[in-house]
């Protein structure tokens, strides 16, 4: 057995490190480590909680809005208000625009330029790849840059500023759209789904949304398997292997994303079952997190956000990770688009993961997937805002009691639980989607999901930075200044 | 005979990587020709390039051997010297070495060092609290001259280090910087008395607000989304800040004013700590403490008090609502 230390990882969130135990040419057993902290819970005590909505977008720059999201929510639960039906759908647009970017350039940025490796080279793609994807010279790479500077114009209008917005609040938004606005903001939403119909999908995109199975996406695949970047994916997915690349845990959690004005989601929430191919509802005092591996103390087990503590502990022995490992109802799961898309029984996904199961193939179909599905229902949001119609209620003053924000970030389920006393923030704990997907072991000693995914992945010789291992951790396009905040 | 590529390397510490995310959202067609054509060379970008764990190391070694030129060092996010000075709440992966240890080495080699946003400029956000990570920037903890390099440190190009601050920074602004340094046209005289680059830290967010009409009248908002000066009330430190926001705009048209909400004074040192609640405006017997801070306070006062006794109708009305109630009166004399 040989164990190899691979780091620093890029094209990633963050500081990432992974050691690996290999034997025969296949990784036996994996350790996740996230080497950077920065205390963001401990900086949040004693803070006026409204204050939070200055601090916690600032935990990450590649998907702020989501913070913002899940800790207005948070306030709002806490201060027991509603936020108009127009700040529900402005808050939609706003956390829509900031997902699908993070997909984009999680396609073209993050993921697809390790297929320009010279591992690569007698793939009958690469000359191909490298036209497309090569890191600052890549075409593909190049014009998706300038399609993500443009669909980010949408929140300087809505937002002020990307990333780092506060413009979202508890009761709803502070910037109102003008009537002559909205026009302009769908013209620009349209600009980007003129930019996925062209380069990523080369079809409508309500083609793709309604490819209904694996023989369908494989039909129209098959039609000119290298048009457009996304069927060229799909060429890569046959020789590459990626279908069976990366199994997860086989759980998947969805908190509900894009909540409508007349309740419920556009997506629905619950718990994706692979053994039983069903989904459970959704239990949230089920959650707990199990410091036994983090540099962090760990009295008292395994706790309940709420009563959550987040308190730097180094020399803890047996410790390899600044990421707790969160549990629902004790087990390891997987979130992320591919679990908001089982949860909302999307037939292709459904069908993709039932033969699959969560591989680095059918995660970043569900990416893809959701860029398809959202543009047109941030079509609709927009056109049923109500000019002159509020915005933003009034908060108050969140003196005494205990709020959740639970969000959807484009990289899976985001929760922010935060308990006020005299008016000042007792405790604020974050559980965010790459804790949960990059946890390290728990007390019984069981792997987290990017931990579970990476064993039996292909070393080959000579390899220190193996390329199955990079596709594997970059197909949950990680976020880990999220993860430790 | 071209010159040579002027070569950037940027790392990430105890940051958020928003100015990164920022960056791509410079205002061009094409990002990456954009520098190309300005002569700038990425190294090595956490985003942007393909080289991963062992090609990375190899890089960071040749460039600290003094193999690979270095000509601007580009660090963003804070400098995590906890526990005890150990550096080990951030350790560059894959190295077991503290990312502080790597920036001490990186930036003896540099010939410009470079503070991407206020985390890598003053301690930022991440050095808020109780600073339990010991966070602080490059050549500054807030606004005391020191951080991780020391007050004296200079780069071999013999500037201090370039504060392009901001929480992120605006990409404009370190683009342009980055094409000054590769230009050889920017030099101590180009920098103010925190080490900003002056062509964005001699304006003020102030200049360019949409909202100066009910500055002009302290017609004023009194909650979030109303469309009055957000001066008196909702703690807008506009006038006393350094930046272009309101003139050079983020993401198409947009600035925190424009957004709805108060200017934070995110390019300024300490800013994560204002003593107050962020969007409430400290008073003293009904007066803002935070007046502009190139006017005698009594004056502003007295200007204060006559312009709001002179509000129009339509500006106070406005002022606390969140659309346009009363619209400019459209006369039918010419305008004269």
């Amino acid at each position: 057995m040989t164990r190899l230390l691979v780091g620093p990882f890029n094209r990633v969130e963050g500081d990432l490190e992974v050691t690996l135990d290999i034997d025969d040419g296949r990784v036996t057993s994996a350790r996740v480590n996230a080497p950077m902290y920065r205390g963001f819970e401990q900086i949040l005590q004693g803070k006026n909680p409204h204050d939070a909505l200055v601090y916690v977008p600032r935990i990450c720059g590649i998907c702020s809005v989501s913070q913002s999201v899940a800790c207005a929510r948070a306030l709002a639960s806490l201060g027991g208000i509603q936020p108009p039906p127009n700040g529900q759908h402005v808050t939609n647009v706003m956390l829509a625009t900031e997902n699908l970017a993070d997909h984009l350039t999680h396609f073209y940025l993050f993921f697809m330029p390790d297929f320009t490796r010279p591992v690569y080279a007698r793939q009958p793609w690469h000359a191909e790849a490298l036209r497309r994807f090569a890191p600052q010279t890549g075409e593909q790479t190049r014009s998706a840059i300038a399609a993500r500077q443009r669909w980010f114009t949408l929140l300087g209008t809505l937002a002020g500023k990307w990333p780092h917005t506060q413009s979202i609040e508890a009761g709803g938004s502070t910037r109102p759209v003008e009537a002559a606005e909205r026009i302009r903001l769908l013209a620009k939403v349209r600009e980007f789904r003129s930019f996925l119909e062209r380069e990523l999908f080369a079809a409508p995109l309500e083609l793709i949304t309604g490819l209904d199975s694996e023989q369908a996406l494989w039909d129209w695949h098959a039609q000119d398997p290298w048009r457009g970047d996304f069927r060229l994916f799909l060429s890569m997915v046959q020789s590459a292997g990626l279908a069976s690349l990366g199994p997860g845990p086989g759980r998947y959690l969805s908190y509900g994303a894009y909540p409508q004005p007349g309740g419920g989601f556009e997506f629905g929430s619950g718990v994706w079952l692979a053994s039983t191919g069903s989904l459970m509802p959704l239990d949230v005092s089920g959650i707990r997190e199990d410091a036994t591996h983090a540099w962090l103390s760990d009295v008292a087990g395994p706790r309940h956000p709420v009563e959550g503590i987040t308190l730097p502990d180094i020399d803890k022995p047996d410790a390899y990770t600044w990421n707790k490992a969160p549990r629902l109802a004790g087990q390891v799961i997987e979130t992320g688009a591919i679990a908001r898309q089982l949860a909302a029984a999307h037939p292709l996904e459904l069908d993709a993961v039932r033969r699959h199961g969560g591989t680095v193939y059918t995660r970043v179909l569900a990416r893809v997937l959701e860029l398809a599905r959202v543009v047109p229902m941030m079509e609709n949001w927009l056109r049923q805002l109500q000019p002159n119609a509020p915005y933003c209620v009034p908060s108050p003053a969140f003196t005494e009691g205990v709020g959740v924000g639970l969000s959807e970030a484009a990289r899976g389920s985001l929760g922010h639980w935060v308990v006020a006393s005299r008016g000042r923030i007792a405790n604020y704990q974050i559980v965010a989607p790459t804790t949960w997907n990059f946890s390290p072991r728990d007390k019984a000693g069981t792997p987290g999901a990017l931990e579970q995914a990476l064993e039996g992945a292909l070393v080959q010789p000579g390899e220190a930075t193996p390329v199955s291992v990079q596709h594997i951790v970059r197909s949950f396009d990680p976020c880990m200044v999220c993860t430790v905040h | 005979m071209t010159n040579p590529a002027f070569n950037v390397l940027w790392l990430q510490s105890g940051g958020c990587g928003g100015c990164s995310m920022s960056l791509l959202c410079a205002d061009t067609t094409d990002f990456h020709g954009h520098l190309r054509d300005a002569g700038i060379h990425l190294l090595w970008h956490p985003s942007l390039s393909l080289e991963s764990g062992h090609e990375l190391i190899g890089l960071l070694e040749q460039i600290v051997s003094g193999q690979v030129r270095l000509d601007a060092l580009c660090i963003e996010g804070s400098l995590l010297r906890g526990p005890h000075g150990s550096g080990r709440f951030h350790v560059l992966a894959g190295t077991g070495i503290p990312m502080i240890h790597w920036v001490r080495q990186l930036a003896a080699q540099a010939r410009h060092v470079v503070a991407v946003g206020s985390c890598a400029a003053w301690g930022g956000v991440t050095a808020g609290g109780s600073n339990p990570t010991d966070a602080c920037g490059l050549q500054y903890e807030d606004d005391r001259p020191g951080g991780l390099l020391g007050s004296e440190f200079r780069s071999a190009s013999g500037l201090p280090v370039i504060n392009i601050a901001g929480c992120p920074t605006h990409p404009g602004w370190v683009i342009d910087s980055l094409m000054a340094l590769a230009s050889e046209t920017l030099g101590d005289a180009d920098l103010d008395t925190l080490g900003r680059p002056r062509f964005y830290a001699d304006q003020l967010v102030h200049h360019g607000c949409t909202r100066n009409e009910y500055y002009e009248y302290k017609a004023s908002a009194e909650k979030p989304s109303d469309l009055g000066c957000m001066m008196e009330h909702r703690g807008c430190k506009g006038t006393q800040v350094h930046a272009d926001c309101n003139t050079r705009l983020w993401n198409g048209e947009g600035s925190c004013t424009r957004g709805g909400y108060a200017c934070i004074a995110c390019t300024e040192p300490g800013f994560q700590e204002p003593g107050h609640p962020f969007h409430e405006t400290p008073k003293f017997a009904g007066i803002p403490i935070g007046l502009p801070t190139d006017m005698p306070k009594a004056w502003f006062v007295a200007l204060a008090s006559l312009s709001k006794s002179a509000t129009p109708r339509r500006v106070k009305l406005n002022a606390v609502a969140d659309h346009l109630v009363v619209a400019p009166l459209a006369r039918k004399t010419r305008l004269k």
